[in-house]
């Protein structure tokens, strides 16, 4: 835990700050582990949130906290809405028709869905990994480069120096630099979903949200994102969607269980996975549905 | 057997069948009309024999017929007997059309002769053909050249001084023309640009002495260096007008050509086959890069290449962003309902508007809208005499640009469709805005769909001829719309087009059987020119393709 963390716990300490919230409140509090790992400062905070694509409710009334610098994952079976939800906190659901979206998300306790915020900001702040790898036709370096480049940064040092430093944030620099002006499009799937990781991690997000990002990817390559995962979560808030309870259970530090639209169970992985306290979450990992 | 036939139909082979003879038939028919322009357009420049021969004419006189035989046909001998000739038999015969030239002596280049009435046929080696730059081709032999009026050679020793005289000539000649283009070219269009000015303060009222006597001073400057360029002429004009040829046509008149009037001599049946050759090449190539005499029917058409590559590039750069931004727009920005889609329908039905009427728009709303305001507003010293409210090049793209926008809106829309979703949340995750996304990937993404678009609006606007007669191809203009004058690039001029040039020739040329060849040629031309935009405009999408080969999966 880094020194701000620990100021900020010190805070906490002597007043209710309310950028302090601890986890061990919400929906936690009923968790005896998280409280054991220490109290941990709150990055995002989903408060009553309703999801509407047109008639059809697809997130009922979600409150949940994600705790900053750890790893949090959504499982559940495929529509019960954890997609929705993590598009939720850069809003991306802004993008589909017909969406309407009650309640509110808080990150750093602004509210995300206020019409004061710069949705371009936001996004930056909280970067998005996605199911299949979107790198851009462009070559590895511009790929990398392109968020600084939306930023409006066009010293070439500065480009190179923090090209190179996602680069080997997302544990892709070895392997491609020597190519960095090469065609994006001519890695393989794994380095292209970490390069795609590189390009979001370039801009020095807050939060970087990880839709499946290992679903369209072989084995090993999953294991290198997994690997990654693991030491990207010094530095962000990460949270994950996934299929896969394994990877889940592997990668994550707390586990969310969704289902139909509505959060089951959040809690601490290990418990989540060992002694989960809703029937619905036993039944799903335990593969009864699903 | 009926089984068998069943079988075979149900195996898939006849449509395989019909597919592959559609194509073929399809294809055949390009190649033949490839093949069609191409004999009968470039066999034009070959110099063929001229022969020497006697010919009996219908009412009985035999005459002496010296010409290149220019087509031949089979006639029946009902018809021969009933133009007057007697024939025995029932055999066809042979009738060639021969082009005698002489237009100055006889009247016509062309005369019809029946084969079975020709004898006596050589080919003597001696038989001059010049080309003229008035009258057409002169087709007889050399008695002798002049200097001043006298007789400096006669036979051989003119033959072999000839040469040098025509160079000569031609030097100077292309010394005048180049004076009158450029320097004289230059001198009036700056003292048009003096008295525009003068005009201009005057309609503004300013009565400082200074000004105008700037202006004067300058025009006089002016009118000096005009008079020294005049005098120049003369002298140029008194020195190539000093030698003339003295010729013997087939009936035996004599009649002199000044070697100002004459482009080249040469000696057909006394050529051998690489001479032809080089001959023909120099034909071609004065096609291609030289500009035309007599009416359009000789010498080269390069303005109307000039005119029509410019025109298609001042199309295409005027298209192209007016196309993008309402595809961009269609596609990505307007909310997608009712308004919408009648605005696609109606974009859909612009491009089956026939092409005259685009000409008409063009003609009422550019040129005497536009135009007329144009004038009105920026040049009123130039008044009556309209600058932009008329038929220009400028109009003629505009128009153009207007009747190819539907291709390439309609093309970039289908581009921007296919750019896939992930590919734009990846920018817009990256907290990029819509405007930055668009900007930076999608439309680079969608560039070659762009091109596609172009490359079928070039294809397009490259044909059409109909529109431009309206909007500003003239049958000759004077000068092309780029040239050395400031501001070089003159948009309101008139300019020629291969695709009139070919309706120019074709049907609006005093001496047809001349200018069928030109009509073959020219169009020839017109089709190779087409396809080599079009091949850049392909390689340009390619190569773009390869940039951003998007995601296929």
């Amino acid at each position: 835990m880094n020194t701000d963390a620990t100021d900020v716990q010190d805070d906490k300490m002597e007043s209710t700050a309310p950028r302090t919230h601890a986890i061990n409140i919400g929906n936690l509090g009923r968790d005896n582990t998280v409280a054991e790992q220490g109290e941990t400062e709150i990055a995002l905070k989903v408060n009553d949130l309703d999801l509407y694509y047109g008639e059809k409710q697809a997130l009922k009334k979600i409150r949940l906290d994600i705790p900053r610098n750890r790893v949090t994952a959504f499982i559940g079976p495929s529509g019960c809405g954890k997609s929705t939800l993590l598009r939720c906190f850069n809003r991306m659901n802004d993008l589909v028709d017909n969406v309407r979206i009650d309640g509110q998300i808080t990150l750093d306790d602004e509210n995300i869905y206020s019409k004061h915020l710069n949705v371009a900001e936001l996004r930056r702040r909280v970067g998005m990994v996605f199911q299949k790898p979107n790198p851009f036709p462009k070559s590895i370096y511009e790929n990398v480069a392109y968020g600084l480049r939306i930023l409006g940064i066009k010293d070439k040092r500065r480009l190179d120096e923090t090209v190179e430093k996602a680069l080997r944030g997302a544990a892709l620099w070895d392997e491609v630099k020597d190519r960095l002006q090469d065609n994006a499009l001519g890695l393989s799937g794994g380095q292209q979903q970490r390069l795609v990781i590189a390009r979001a991690i370039a801009v020095e997000p807050e939060v970087l949200l990880l839709d499946e990002p290992a679903s369209a990817l072989d084995p090993i390559s999953t294991l290198k994102i997994e690997e990654l995962i693991y030491e990207l979560k010094d530095k962000y808030t990460i949270v994950i969607v996934t299929h896969n309870m394994q990877q889940a259970a592997r990668v994550s530090d707390y586990t969310a269980f969704m289902y139909m639209g509505e959060l089951v169970e959040h809690a601490d992985t290990n418990t989540l996975f060992t002694n989960p306290s809703q029937k619905q979450t036993e039944d799903y990992i335990t593969g009864r549905y699903g | 057997m009926r089984e068998r036939t069943a079988k075979w139909f149900k195996s898939g082979t006849p449509w395989i069948w019909l597919n592959a003879g559609a194509v073929s038939v399809s294809l055949l028919m390009v190649l033949g009309l490839l093949a069609l322009i191409t004999v009968r357009g470039m066999s034009f420049f070959w110099p063929s024999d001229v022969l020497d021969a006697q010919y009996k004419q219908s009412n009985g006189t035999e005459i002496r017929l010296i010409g290149a035989i220019d087509r031949t046909e089979t006639v029946s001998v009902a018809r021969v007997r009933d133009s007057g000739y007697t024939l025995e038999g029932e055999e066809p015969v042979d009738r060639h059309l021969i082009k005698v030239g002489n237009r100055d002596v006889y009247g016509a280049d062309f005369r019809l002769v029946l084969q079975p009435f020709l004898t006596d046929i050589k080919y003597p080696e001696d038989i001059l053909v010049a080309e003229r730059r008035e009258w057409g081709n002169f087709y007889g032999f050399l008695l002798s050249i002049s200097e001043g009026g006298k007789v400096i050679a006669e036979g051989d020793a003119a033959k072999q001084l000839l040469p040098e005289r025509l160079e000569h000539a031609l030097d100077l000649f292309d010394e005048i023309r180049s004076i009158q283009q450029r320097e004289i070219g230059s001198i009036n269009y700056q003292l048009e640009r003096l008295r525009l000015k003068q005009r201009s303060l005057e309609l503004k009222g300013v009565d400082d002495s200074n000004a105008y006597a700037a202006i004067d001073k300058e025009t006089e400057s002016l009118q000096k260096e005009y008079d020294i360029q005049r005098e120049k002429m003369t002298t140029l004009f008194e020195q190539i007008r000093r030698d003339s040829i003295r010729v013997e046509t087939m009936d035996g008149r004599k009649i002199d050509i000044p070697l100002e009037k004459v482009v080249r001599v040469y000696y057909p049946n006394a050529m051998g086959m690489f001479a032809k050759l080089g001959f023909y090449f120099a034909k071609v190539w004065e096609f291609v890069s030289a500009e035309p005499r007599e009416a359009n029917t000789e010498g080269g058409i390069f303005p109307a290449i000039f005119g029509t590559v410019m025109m298609v590039l001042i199309m295409s750069v005027l298209v192209t962003p007016f196309g993008v931004i309402a595809a961009v727009y269609l596609r990505e920005y307007a909310k997608q309902g009712l308004i919408i889609r009648i605005i696609r329908i109606a974009v859909n039905n612009l491009a089956g508007v026939p092409s005259i009427v685009y000409g008409v728009f063009g003609l009422g709303f550019f040129v005497y809208f536009l135009g007329g305001n144009i004038d009105a507003l920026f040049f009123p010293e130039a008044q009556p005499a309209p600058t932009f409210g008329t038929p220009g090049i400028i109009w003629s793209s505009l128009t153009l640009a207007l009747l190819t926008l539907p291709v390439v809106i309609v093309a970039t829309e289908e581009g921007l469709a296919r750019i896939p979703r992930a590919i734009r949340e990846g920018s817009l995750a990256l907290g990029a805005t819509k405007a930055e996304t668009l900007w930076r990937i999608v439309i680079p993404m969608a560039s070659p769909a762009m091109m596609t678009g172009l490359i079928l609006a070039v294809a397009r606007a490259a044909g059409e001829v109909a529109p431009l007669m309206l909007v500003g191809v003239v049958k000759l203009a004077p000068s092309l719309p780029l040239d050395g004058n400031f501001p070089f690039l003159h948009l309101e001029r008139k300019f020629m087009h291969l695709g009139f040039h070919i309706y120019d020739v074709g049907f609006q040329s005093p001496n047809v059987e001349a200018a069928r060849p030109l009509v073959y040629a020219t169009s020839l031309l017109l089709i190779i020119v087409i396809v080599l935009l079009n091949l850049a405009a392909i390689y340009i999408r390619n190569h773009l393709r390869e940039k951003y080969r998007s995601l296929e999966n």
